[in-house]
């Protein structure tokens, strides 16, 4: 599991790369762009993926336990923050859609070089980040129905474990991704 | 993996931990009010930093993984940072 998040990483890695170099070179564009995204949504947002975070590390002490009905509802508090943080998601790209803003408009394409630069860093970060976030749910509710079925439990905990590493790594991401786009203008 | 024996982190300390991110979170925030200006990127990477090594040792349990594991992660990040210095020594002598 640890192998498949180092690729993870590396993949996120490249394009913090490709950020940091445009950032440097563009400075006063990524300034001025940056101010557009909402801080607001984005702080709410890190809160949200972050006591998911904790849901999940304590579900795993639950199962480790041996509380079964305990581990099962903290892996549906861990979806419900999944969900709302995909629909705030929803709003804060569906605003930016309202201003013309999405890759290939028009608007977008008359602004300045650094900040279509940065747009588009935004776009595909952020859309890359919430796929993860989609996969973790998908991986999260197989690991609920495994727990039901009685396929994960006290000395079997292996898929809990690397599902929980897999939510850790999309929290870890969002973790450098929040103060990238959100915060520093 | 699920044959060696476990360390089972306690509810509270994971509720501990949270607290701390979410402090963490709090003041970054707050830092990024001031514009600090080119300092603020520092800052804010800083603190960014600090709570992604929380979540890797704490939520992620690598305090508590085999000492393989754990030079693994740190020699992935160190390589990491590697590529970083270097592209940017390549991009300021060009």
């Amino acid at each position: 599991m640890w192998i498949f998040i180092f690729t993870e990483l590396f993949l996120f890695g490249g394009l913090f790369l490709v950020y940091a170099v445009f950032r440097s070179q563009y400075s006063a564009d990524f300034h001025k762009a940056a101010e557009e995204t909402n801080t607001f949504i984005g702080t709410l947002n890190t809160i949200v993926l972050l006591i998911s975070s904790m849901t999940v590390a304590m579900s795993i002490t639950a199962i480790q336990s041996n509380q079964k009905g305990r581990a099962i509802r903290l892996l549906l508090v861990t979806l419900l923050l999944a969900a709302v943080f995909m629909v705030n998601k929803y709003f804060e790209w569906g605003h930016k859609f309202e201003l013309k803003l999405y890759p290939g408009s028009a608007v977008l394409a008359n602004l300045p070089k650094g900040e279509l630069l940065f747009f588009g860093l935004y776009f595909m970060m952020t859309g890359l980040h919430a796929l993860h976030v989609l996969v973790g749910m998908i991986l999260l509710t197989v690991t609920i129905f495994r727990i039901k079925s009685g396929h994960i439990h006290t000395g079997n905990f292996s898929m809990i474990e690397n599902s929980g590493l897999y939510w850790h790594l999309v929290d870890l991401i969002w973790i450098f991704l929040f103060p990238m786009m959100y915060l520093i203008t | 993996m699920s044959t060696e024996k476990h360390h089972i982190s306690s509810y509270m300390s994971h509720g501990t931990v949270l607290t701390i991110l979410l402090t963490l979170t709090a003041i970054s925030v707050a830092m990024a009010e001031f514009h600090l200006g080119a300092l603020s990127v520092a800052v804010a990477l800083l603190v960014a930093s600090i709570k992604g090594t929380t979540v890797l040792t704490y939520f992620m349990h690598l305090k508590y993984e085999s000492m393989f594991t754990r030079i693994m992660v740190a020699a992935v990040f160190v390589v990491y940072v590697l590529v970083i210095v270097l592209l940017f020594f390549d991009y300021s002598f060009r």
